[in-house]
């Protein structure tokens, strides 16, 4: 889907990347397509090696494209160099300058766009402000912890305010309660700056906590953007369904479409009503996708849309997961919240399985 | 309980210590009687009477001493500026540019003259001078001998330089292009203070290798371009004194310094 081109901050237009020639040929990005609204804190979702940092180094000019354009507010910078882009990068190493303090690194950019030394140091001071590092301005880099060195890649990305952010799985080196942390300080950081982020990371918790819309990669091919809700409910192709969450496959045939929804008869003899991603058509066979959390386990009185055994409940703390067999032979996971009252099941007990209005999803594939 | 230790230390092989000393021996026993007996007061290299400084007096004294090392010290830091420059050039054009097909054959050139036997290299451009004077009618003077040690020290020059360009993290120079600095900038700013330490050793290592050079010298020195390595070497063909040891201190006393010098200067940049 198209953004008006006037409006997306960053819009990426059928862009390829090829590494190596012949028998070496790599395709790191296929004909990638995406709007990046201004100010919008926008995440590149998927596994090791989908092409995330290759797309990253194309926004930021380390590298160009093999084809296709790269607009920033309309104006295609595929071609300019590093230097000449308003863009600036938070690197997964941090990438400080070692020879210089926290102070010098963070001056930099102001630096090397030559603006005047009194504007660059108080531009330093607010910056430090921001990420809260007022008292370590005069420091090495080297001698700075690795959540304070984080602290100071963002500031010197941040201080010449540019258009766009850039950062490659920042939070990665960090431990869990830090990365916790550094999460929070980032949304404050994009909503007090206002400056459009754009975020790479393969912790799909991680993008559905902070993101305002993901895309989510594969193999050099984006499957499918958008908000956290909607990548979440509304899944539309068996990757994103299965990278992100857990959730329940079963097959099907497809009896009517109805604009939005059609009505599949499941292998396990119910037929539901499921969601069908936008502009798509499904007929014969056909693959619908039922979180665990839309689902409820309870005593079978024949009305529920499906009818099975369970035959593993696995207590979490918090919720209880159910595995249940169905009669047609498919295994089902529902995941339920612990909450006092609610009726407890054993193995082997007969069970019946209600399904949420509106939580099964057609998948495209 | 068994003590642990790593499976192969060697130290704790028989007769490690034993092979250690005696190595440590041959290696520095004659240098430090040489050194001792620069202090001899007598006349007699291996024959001690005394402590004095008296030869080390003798040797400063010396005009011929001074004329050999202001030479030896012309050339040596000119080769050493020449060649550093050169080297930097090219480990920076050899690891910063995009592989070309040539780079190989091109970094076996910069340093095959580490290969080739010095007496070959000593007679070659000996032959060349010789050519240069014959055809062109062109001499150099000391000139020339700048020109052969600027030369042959650039491989030594180039190696230290070319590791530090090699370990540096790539992602620094990223990181100024991205924060706007045009590639001389970020050349300037990032490359260069993270390249010192690496040229501070390429020079070390050149400085030292032109100021104690002493085959392709002997060779390509025209009259009146006495080096210190060829002055002592024409000493020793005389009676021998305690003042050699005294100018072999100096010169050992020179290349420490050097060597220490750019060490600490290296390290205090880190
Ligand atoms: N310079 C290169 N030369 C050849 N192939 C490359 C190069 N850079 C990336 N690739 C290939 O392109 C594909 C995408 O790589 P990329 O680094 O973009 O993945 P990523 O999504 O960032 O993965 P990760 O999560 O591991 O960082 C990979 O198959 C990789 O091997
Ligand atoms: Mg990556």
């Amino acid at each position: 889907m198209r953004d008006e081109p006037d409006t997306s901050a960053i819009a990426i237009r059928q862009v390829s990347k090829v590494f190596g020639t012949g028998e070496d040929r790599v395709t790191a990005l296929a004909e990638v397509e995406i709007d990046i609204r201004a100010n919008e804190f926008f995440t590149l979702l998927g596994p090791s090696g989908c092409g995330k940092t290759t797309l990253l180094r194309l926004i930021a000019g380390f590298d160009y494209p093999t084809t296709g354009e790269i607009r920033l507010y309309g104006e295609d910078i595929a071609r300019l160099p590093p230097y000449k882009r308003p863009i600036n990068t938070v690197f997964q190493n941090y990438a400080l300058f070692p020879h210089m303090t926290v102070g010098q690194n963070i001056g930099f950019g102001l630096e090397m766009l030559g603006r005047p030394k009194a504007e660059t140091a108080a531009r330093v001071d607010t910056m430090l402000k921001l990420v809260r590092m007022e008292e370590l301005k005069n420091r090495k880099t080297s001698q700075i912890s690795g959540g304070q060195q984080q602290r100071v890649a963002l500031a010197r990305a941040l201080a010449p305010q540019p258009k766009v952010l850039l950062l490659d799985e920042p939070l990665s080196a960090l431990d869990y309660k830090l990365r916790k942390e550094m999460q929070l300080e980032l949304k404050r950081l994009q909503h007090e700056t206002g400056i459009t982020f754009i975020f790479v990371t393969h912790d799909q918790e991680e993008a559905l906590t902070m993101s305002d819309r993901i895309a989510v990669m594969s193999k050099g091919h984006v499957l499918q953007i958008g908000s956290a809700h909607e990548i979440y409910d509304k899944p539309s192709e068996r990757f994103v369904a299965n990278f992100i969450g857990e959730t329940n496959f079963l097959e099907g045939e497809v009896l009517a479409v109805d604009g939005a929804s059609a009505s599949v008869r499941l292998g396990a003899g119910a037929t539901v009503s499921a969601g069908v991603p936008d502009g798509f058509a499904p007929k014969g066979r056909a693959t619908v996708v039922i979180r665990p959390e839309h689902a409820e386990v309870v005593a079978p009185s024949g009305a529920e849309a499906f009818a099975g055994t369970v035959s593993n409940v696995v207590y979490f703390g918090t919720d209880t997961h159910y595995y249940v067999t169905l009669d047609g032979g498919e295994e089902f996971m529902v995941r339920r919240q612990n909450s006092r009252g609610a009726q407890v099941f054993d193995t082997g007990a007969r069970v019946g399985v209600r399904v949420d209005d509106g939580a099964a999803r057609v998948l495209r594939d | 309980m068994a003590k642990t230790r790593a499976p192969l230390d060697t130290k704790e092989q028989p007769g490690f210590r034993g092979v250690a000393l005696f190595c440590l021996f041959v290696l520095y026993a004659p240098i430090l009687i040489l050194m001792i007996f620069s202090f001899n007061s007598g006349s007699i290299v291996t024959h001690w009477e005394g402590v004095s400084l008296h030869w080390y007096g003798t040797a400063i004294a010396n005009d011929d001493f001074h004329s050999a090392a202001k030479n030896t010290m012309i050339i040596a830091i000119t080769a050493t500026i020449v060649s550093t420059v050169t080297a930097t050039l090219a480990a920076i054009g050899m690891t910063r540019v995009k592989p070309w097909k040539g780079l190989m054959t091109a970094f076996m050139v910069i340093n095959l003259p580490l290969m080739v036997p010095e007496i070959v290299t000593a007679i070659a451009t000996l032959s060349f001078f010789a050519l240069v004077a014959g055809k062109l009618g062109i001499n150099l003077g000391i000139g020339n001998l700048i020109i052969a040690h600027s030369v042959f020290c650039i491989p030594f020059a180039y190696m230290p330089i070319r590791a530090r360009l090699e370990d540096m993290d790539l992602t620094l120079e990223q990181a100024a292009a991205d924060l706007y600095a045009t590639p001389w900038h970020a050349f300037r700013r990032v490359t260069l203070p993270l390249l010192v330490p690496g040229i501070l050793s390429g020079m070390a290592l050149a400085f030292i290798v032109s100021f104690d050079d002493f085959t392709i010298t002997q060779l390509v020195a025209g009259p009146g371009q006495t080096t210190l390595p060829l002055y002592i070497w024409n000493q020793i063909r005389r009676p021998m004194t305690p003042e050699i040891n005294a100018i072999s201190t100096i010169l050992l006393m020179v290349s420490i310094i050097v060597v220490a010098i750019s060490f600490l200067i290296a390290r205090k940049r880190r």
